[in-house]
């Protein structure tokens, strides 16, 4: 399995801010898309930062006026971008260990989408589950199984 | 207008073909107690099932046995089948919005990605799924030819589509005897001239799609010895980091296979299955006469990308191999269905959870669903299908719910009926294709097979007792 066959049940809208957003128009989309971070794109299509919830979080706590800065100044700028030939197995252990929560995804020098651990975990869940069921059915050789 | 769901007014859902992904929405829709749901299945093949009976291998008879769920799901009182009725050809998206609350498209990747090599349209190269729609007797693929005349067959992919053409080009026509192989395949079988397999894998071991059980059983063939090179059945530096790190015992295991197969002597037994790794095809190379002679391979290197995936990179080594046969296995799409948004780069209708996203607004498309294959792209087991479904099923209640569904002006199941015979007289219920079943099985008894498959259309009419009417197929 790999990363396109989870954006097809996504859709593939990835909500983008330039990196001169301020930090309350960001939490404004976070909050209005329901999602757990944005993807900071300059002039070039490649992502310059990734704006999470947590990085949001972080400088709150530090500075409760910083929501009127640009986004590019608590961006993470180390970011890890997918391809959609990836295989789901390497993707999950990479943000596992990594700790990176979304992961911008490019074909072909284009932004098509980002996937979050949650998406990832969950499609791998559900692969388990359907290898699990199959496997108990023809062992079982039941129809109940 | 209050939501549908009722005794009195049920909800009437359209489930669009009849594979494991329509028969597990289906009976997820039928098992919850929220919603009164009536489903009403549509097929363009007379038979139910999808690729379980027209994509598993003969051999895998096992596997073929989860159809007693399905037909369990389709004795339920609220289930109806309208085989041989193809949408956009008998009945159009419009008719079913008229008829139905919730319509479902569940029909699967039916066709081919291609290599896009020079060379690949060449007569003696085929697609994988067309083999195997032919010798499980597919009706749309019953004629076609394949020269089982050659010696020497590469197959291209390490999915288990390809370990299942590789297997049964091997299986002696004695193994075969005892399944349900259409009868015009085991015939073309029986004469096979193929004496060696290749199937060829782009990365390394590691990266094969294929199951441990599906290679395990390469090396238990009667007739065909399993061939590997050590050299490219070691696990690399990346590869075996990335396994340490994800501790993944699964692709270990598949790796030693594969490596106890590079150990093996030849016994001489009278096929040779041959895996090759980290090689992909550039060209077909013809005769001169428009056929395959050969196909050219160049020699990949592996590396990691960002996220740790591992991928390959061709080294500009190329080889040559003599093959006369060539099957293509390296992945799958679905087809665009008339009048449904359709993503092409993916094969794929675009979809949230299940519900269909209309491509300009990006918004879910009212009473419209998809599952499995056309809903996730071409991955998993049979099983795999289950908790997809009843991820479209939890969105289609929610949804009936809160009364997000089309509002049929003739809801009615005598409606619908009524429209399918007067577009498609020949149709064939859930009744007929127990009959049908039945005379399959009936004849494959005192051969000591599951069954003997009817292979055309109207050999199935005719076993109804609907030849000569009008309209036939």
């Amino acid at each position: 399995m790999n990363i396109a066959s989870l954006l097809a049940t996504k859709g593939v809208e990835v909500i983008t801010v330039r990196p001169e957003t301020t930090i309350r128009e960001a939490v404004g989309l976070l909050a209005a898309h329901n999602i757990g971070a944005l993807v900071v794109k300059g002039e070039g299509e490649r992502p310059e930062g990734i704006v999470s919830e947590r990085d949001v979080v972080r400088a709150l706590a530090r500075d409760e006026d910083v929501v009127s800065r640009p986004v590019s100044a608590i961006m993470t700028r180390e970011v890890v971008i997918a391809a959609p030939a990836d295989d789901l197995a390497a993707v999950a252990t990479t943000m596992t260990e990594r700790r990176i929560r979304h992961l911008p995804v490019m074909d072909q020098g284009r932004l098509v989408g980002i996937v979050s651990i949650g998406d990832v975990l969950k499609a791998q869940r559900d692969q388990y589950q359907g290898e699990v069921d199959t496997l108990q059915f023809q062992l079982l050789q039941s129809p109940a199984a | 207008m209050t939501a549908p769901g009722t005794s009195t007014r049920p909800l009437r859902v359209a489930v669009i073909g009849a594979g494991p992904a329509g028969y597990y929405v289906a009976e997820h829709l039928l098992k919850q107690d929220e919603v009164v749901v009536e489903v009403d299945m549509f097929d363009r093949l007379p038979t139910p099932y999808g690729l379980v009976r027209a994509g598993v291998a003969p051999d895998h008879q096992k596997i073929k046995n989860v159809t007693a769920t399905f037909d369990k799901v389709a004795a339920h009182p609220r289930f109806r089948f309208f085989g041989a009725v193809e949408l956009g050809r008998h009945l159009t998206v419009e008719d079913l919005r008229a008829h139905y609350h919730q319509i479902v498209y569940a029909t699967g990747a039916q066709t081919d990605r291609r290599m896009g090599i020079p060379g690949e349209d060449l007569a003696g190269s085929h697609a994988a799924t067309e083999f195997v729609a032919w010798y499980n007797g597919h009706p749309d693929y019953r004629d076609r030819r394949f020269d089982l005349g050659q010696e020497r067959v590469a197959v291209v992919g390490v999915g288990n589509v390809a370990v299942d053409v590789a297997r049964i080009l091997c299986r002696t026509p004695e193994e075969l005897a005892t399944t349900d192989v259409a009868d015009h395949a085991l015939e073309a079988l029986r004469r096979s001239r193929v004496r060696e397999v290749y199937l060829l894998g782009r990365r390394g071991p590691a990266q094969a799609a294929f199951t441990n059980p599906e290679i395990k059983e390469l090396g238990e063939l009667p007739d065909a010895d399993v061939v590997a090179r050590p050299e490219e059945v070691e696990l690399d530096e990346a590869s075996r980091a990335a396994i340490e790190k994800s501790g993944d015992r699964a692709t270990l295991k598949k790796v030693e296979i594969l490596q106890e197969f590079a150990r093996r002597k030849p016994t001489g037994k009278r096929r040779r299955l041959i895996l090759r790794f980290l090689v992909s095809p550039v060209e077909l190379v013809g005769d001169g006469q428009g056929r395959v002679k050969a196909i050219r391979l160049v020699r990949n290197r592996l590396y990691a990308t960002d996220t740790g995936a591992i991928q390959a990179r061709p080294t500009g080594e190329v080889e040559e191999l003599p093959v006369g046969l060539v099957f293509r296995s390296v992945g799958y799409r679905g087809v665009a269905l008339p009048g449904v948004p359709f993503n092409e780069s993916w094969g794929v209708i675009l979809n949230e959870k299940g519900r269909v996203l209309d491509p300009a607004t990006r918004r879910p498309v009212t009473g419209e669903y998809t599952a499995g294959w056309i809903k996730r792209g071409p991955t998993g087991v049979i099983g795999t299908n289950k908790p997809d479904a009843a991820e479209t099923v939890a969105c289609m209640i929610e949804d009936a719910r809160r009364a997000l569904t089309l509002a049929p002006p003739r809801p009615e199941p005598e409606a619908i009926e009524h429209l399918v015979r007067e577009r498609q007289p020949l149709y064939v219920s859930y009744d007929d294709w127990l009959k049908l079943d039945a005379v399959e099985t009936g004849r494959g008894r005192p051969l000591g097979r599951p069954r003997v498959k009817f292979t055309r259309v109207e050999e199935m009419l005719d076993a109804l007792g609907r030849a000569g009417r009008a309209g036939s197929e």
